[in-house]
């Protein structure tokens, strides 16, 4: 009974919480509404752990199914269903909300109800884009988080927000409606049903095919961001407040990547065969153009936001070269990235929240004045890079193992994120961490708060618990990768 | 001798033409303190005519006064909505007209007169009987429009606004006398059948449906007979902007059933065509011009342009399903906009008027509730899930596709996303900006209930919307 409800309750749940939260009123219960938004989101998280711990990793069959009608005279149905891969997306949406709310704490002063509200509405529709079994429930999840994404950067942002959440908003909208279309012309090829598992049954052309694929592409990879349509995230990412910028970077970002799994791949195989060597190209763009494009950014937020679209150019490379290793990389890449990113988000915050600047040039010798955020920040930095131990590492090295097996050359340009990766982010570890305390401003640094240490204590624990022993991820998705890669290798054209 | 017909299927329509002459002579007899009277008595009318309607649900459907008048799900449907939309339209008005001197019983009973037009409309099955509501929903609006005799804007609106219906009355009539004069008929469901004896692409058959097809896209607003719009919405008081922009929209949808569907759906090969062109041009200069106004009120009625575009998509495919669709679409484009045009009356006060977009600055900070029901009627306006705009838009955008007319349905979404900018400039005005005035926002307690109600139903109304599409599809499979 409870267990039919589980994925209904891990999406209704926080948005139930957002609304008491909002309920508490203007400021003056600021307190009260951080303790709800915190039971919130640590409640979500522990049913979330539920499924995890009931989750079932040898069958790639959907599990926790809930399917019943919702728009008969479209049989749109509200069908919630989870496999191996999303289950760890889940996971990793409900612990980032919890990070971000601690984040919040003390450095959010104003509308914190809404502020609280918002993130607690988009947990649950995140979570709900990763269950969603319907394509028009799918679609309504994706768009509904621009809302509240919109108003968490346009309301707690900084200078330049109001540009970039329109920015934000129009680019995202703009790629998703095409998506809309693909899914309407879907439903009449399968017999009217918007079913997604039916979907994947559906013969279609070759041309159809291809113009499908286009028009996913377009939802997909504004959102991923891949290259050229990568423009938005840098503003966005720069100008939301941290907590907005942790989920982006870590769970927003992710569904672009896991709408290739669930729709581009499974439902037009052939046209991503005939699309592969596009895709890889326009991966190996971001993973080495976007890498230095990256080196010069004198902004930490902004360099961090690069390196993400440099990172997600790994993901869609592992997508598209058609291999178990690939594919299982570049999902451990997608979870690694989520930790990562947003520790860096996070340590950019603590920095940004004493000093009020994001510019590198205004830091140095920060390690004198703040020694267990020094450590703490060479972690994740290092991490970043890609360094064995770390979460960083596994993904990037199932990534290069897998394209080598198809193309050496994919291969040794896909490797060179260990290099730029190394440069970017060690050189900007360099200059704000290290050196002489030339600036007053530096040399009244406070070091980390307990507040502090926990948030970037747990990520740390995750980056390297994932790191060290990877198994217990691979083994959760793995059939359900090798279910996919069955899919994928299935002609279509009629 | 002849049968003296059956009143029973009529009753509504007695009922509310009976109560707006009452309500005329109580008017006399009231002193101006005791004038609320005249407001209630206009609600209970529209009550009345509620409960008229719900009994007539369960009689099967038919004909009276000789086939003129037709009694089916269709006509249910939309007299239903025409009532309810225009209860919240009264509620939101009241204070509204008390402020600005205009609160006469006349205002009330012309807009009794107006539902009763509509409702003519929706039960016409004879093209004089629709004309005939089409003229009296047409001449109770200009005089709600010119109500504020001493204010020049709206007189000058009124003015524009009755010579530009006039002359498309007149195309519409002349339009109808072409088509009797080729099948010898006025009666819908006989015009029906001549047309279908005859060649589809018979020049003056097709020549009448120019006019007609043209007298609808007047009434409608539709480019490029849109030009009365901006200037009707922006010159009349914001009450009768929200009476017009609302309501006859509805009214406007049982206008193109009965004619084009009713009478003339063998020609839809002809008018489809038509429709479309129509559409695209609507959706493309409604979205576009909208960006570039600074008043709220001509914002919408760039705004309103668009969305007739987009209901127009869904008659074009002359499909049952399409035209269910295109039902859906205006009644939730009928709810949105009256929640809109209210949130302006609501922001406006003894001698202010929201009317700027500006005026919209920093509501968050002045009233977090009001500003989110506006974020929710701006969000459903744009079609953003979770809002009910979002199901109106996929209905009539699925409809086309259905017919496989995808470039259209490509066209229709990329014109809405040039729509959401300037919806979402709305919300950017209210969530980011600062207030630029902080006079508190009073209201009435039915109307701050209503307008609670009005917003939250676009996103509440989620579980149901099935529900409501199929309503929308047992109404349209009345009029076979």
């Amino acid at each position: 009974m409870f267990a039919e409800h589980l994925l209904s309750v891990c999406i209704w749940l926080p948005i139930v919480g957002g609304i008491v939260v909002l309920a508490t009123g203007g400021d003056q219960n600021a307190t009260a509404a951080r303790y709800l938004g915190l039971i919130f989101t640590i409640a979500t998280f522990i049913v979330t752990l539920l499924l995890y711990a009931d989750f079932n990793p040898h069958t790639a069959a959907m599990q926790f199914v809930e399917n019943r009608p919702w728009i008969d005279a479209f049989s749109i149905r509200y069908h919630l269903g989870i496999d191996g891969i999303s289950v760890l997306l889940i996971l990793l949406t409900s612990f980032c909300t919890v990070l971000v709310v601690i984040a919040g704490w003390s450095v959010i002063q104003k509308k914190v109800g809404q502020y609280l509200a918002a993130f607690l509405i988009m947990e649950g529709l995140m979570i709900g884009v990763f269950s969603a079994l319907d394509a028009i429930l799918f679609y309504v999840f994706w768009e509904s988080t621009l809302i509240p994404m919109f108003v968490i950067i346009g309301l707690w942002g900084g200078p330049n927000r109001v540009y970039a959440t329109i920015k934000f908003f129009l680019y995202t909208f703009l790629g998703s409606v095409l998506m809309l279309v693909a899914f309407i012309y879907l439903y009449y090829q399968a017999d009217r049903t918007f079913d997604i598992a039916t979907f994947h049954q559906v013969q279609l052309g070759e041309n159809a095919q291809i113009l499908i694929f286009l028009a996913l592409l377009a939802a997909f990879a504004v959102k991923v961001p891949m290259w050229p349509v990568h423009t938005w995230l840098p503003d966005a990412h720069t100008e939301a407040p941290t907590g907005g910028s942790v989920i982006l970077a870590a769970i927003l970002l992710k569904m672009g990547a896991y709408g290739f799994l669930r729709f581009s791949l499974p439902i037009v195989p052939d046209a991503s065969h005939q699309l592969a060597g596009f895709m890889i190209a326009l991966s190996l763009i971001a993973v080495v153009y976007i890498g230095l494009v990256t080196l010069m950014q004198d902004d930490m937020k902004k360099l961090i936001a690069y390196s993400s679209i440099a990172h997600m150019g790994f993901v869609t490379l592992g997508f598209f070269i058609f291999n178990t290793q690939g594919i299982e990389g570049g999902i451990i890449q997608m979870i690694s990235h989520g930790f990562i990113s947003g520790a860096l988000f996070l340590c950019v915050g603590v920095l940004y929240d004493r000093l009020h600047s994001r510019e590198i040039k205004d830091y140095g010798g920060v390690a004198n004045r703040m020694p267990v955020f020094a450590s703490f920040m060479m972690l994740f930095a290092l991490a970043n890079t890609g360094l064995p131990g770390t979460s960083g590492f596994v993904g990037e090295f199932l990534v290069i193992l897998g394209s080598y097996q198809v193309n050496v050359w994919y291969a040794v340009l896909a490797a060179t994120t260990l290099v730029l990766g190394a440069a970017y982010t060690l050189w900007m570890y360099k200059r704000v961490i290290f050196g002489a305390v030339v600036k007053d401003s530096v040399a009244a640094l406070e070091d980390v708060t307990p507040r502090e240490i926990l948030f970037l204590g747990l990520l740390a624990i995750a980056v390297l618990a994932m790191g060290l022993w990877p198994f217990p991820f691979l083994e959760v998705m793995h059939v359900s990768v090798d279910h996919l890669l069955e899919q994928v290798a299935t002609k279509k054209v009629i | 001798m002849p049968e003296i017909p059956s009143m029973w299927p009529a009753l509504p329509e007695i009922y509310v033409c009976a109560m707006g002459c009452l309500i005329l002579c109580v008017d006399l007899f009231v002193s101006k303190q005791a004038r609320t009277v005249i407001y209630w008595l206009s609600q209970v009318a529209l009550l009345g005519a509620a409960a008229l309607t719900l009994s007539l649900l369960m009689t099967p459907a038919g004909m009276t006064f000789s086939g003129m008048f037709v009694h089916d799900s269709l006509s249910n449907v939309i007299k239903l909505a025409t009532y309810l939309i225009v209860f919240f339209v009264f509620v939101y008005s009241r204070d509204y007209i008390r402020e600005r001197g205009m609160f006469r019983g006349e205002y009330f009973v012309l807009g009794l007169f107006g539902v009763v037009g509509m409702m003519i409309m929706a039960s016409a099955s004879h093209f004089l009987t629709l004309y005939l509501g089409l003229e009296l929903l047409a001449l109770s609006l200009y005089a709600m429009v010119a109500f504020q005799r001493d204010s020049a804007q709206a007189t000058e609106a009124a003015m524009k606004y009755f010579v530009l219906g006039a002359i498309s009355s007149g195309i519409l009539l002349y339009g109808m006398s072409i088509l009797y004069g080729l099948t010898g008929t006025l009666d819908i469901a006989d015009v029906r059948q001549a047309v279908a004896r005859m060649e589809a692409d018979d020049v003056v058959l097709i020549f009448s449906l120019v006019f007609v097809i043209v007298g609808i896209a007047f009434k409608l607003g539709a480019v490029p007979f849109h030009m009365w719009v901006p200037d009707v919405y922006h010159g009349a008081p914001t009450s009768v902007t929200l009476y017009i922009g609302t309501a006859p929209k509805i009214a406007g949808f049982a206008l193109v059933m009965r004619l084009l569907v009713g009478g003339l759906e063998d020609l839809a090969v002809s008018w489809q065509d038509m429709l479309t062109i129509l559409a695209v041009l609507s959706m493309a200069v409604g979205n576009v011009i909208a960006i570039a106004q600074t008043n709220i009120k001509r914002m919408l009625a760039y705004s309103s342009i668009s969305h007739m575009g987009f209901f127009f998509l869904g008659v074009v495919n002359a499909t049952p399903n399409g035209y269910s669709s295109a039902l859906f679409y205006v009644l939730v484009y009928a709810v949105m906009s009256l929640g809109t045009f209210g949130m302006v009356i609501l922001l406006s006060r003894s001698g202010f008027e929201a009317e700027r977009l500006d005026d919209f600055k920093g509501l968050n900070q002045r009233s977090p509730w009001y500003a989110f029901l506006m974020l929710l009627l701006m969000f459903s306006m744009a079609g953003v899930p979770p809002t009910i705009g979002f199901y109106a838009k996929l209905l009539v955008i699925q409809s086309v596709i259905e017919v496989g007319m995808i470039w259209l349905a490509i066209l229709a979404v990329l014109f809405a996303v040039i729509g959401v900018y300037y919806y979402i400039r709305v919300v950017k005005l209210m969530y980011f900006d600062d207030a630029e005035d902080n006079t508190p926002i009073g209201a009435s307690l039915d109307m701050r209930v209503l307008i609670g109600v009005n917003g939250l139903v676009l996103l509440l109304a989620m579980p149901w919307v099935g529900t409501i599409i199929d309503v929308c599809g047992r109404a349209v499979a009345g009029i076979y």
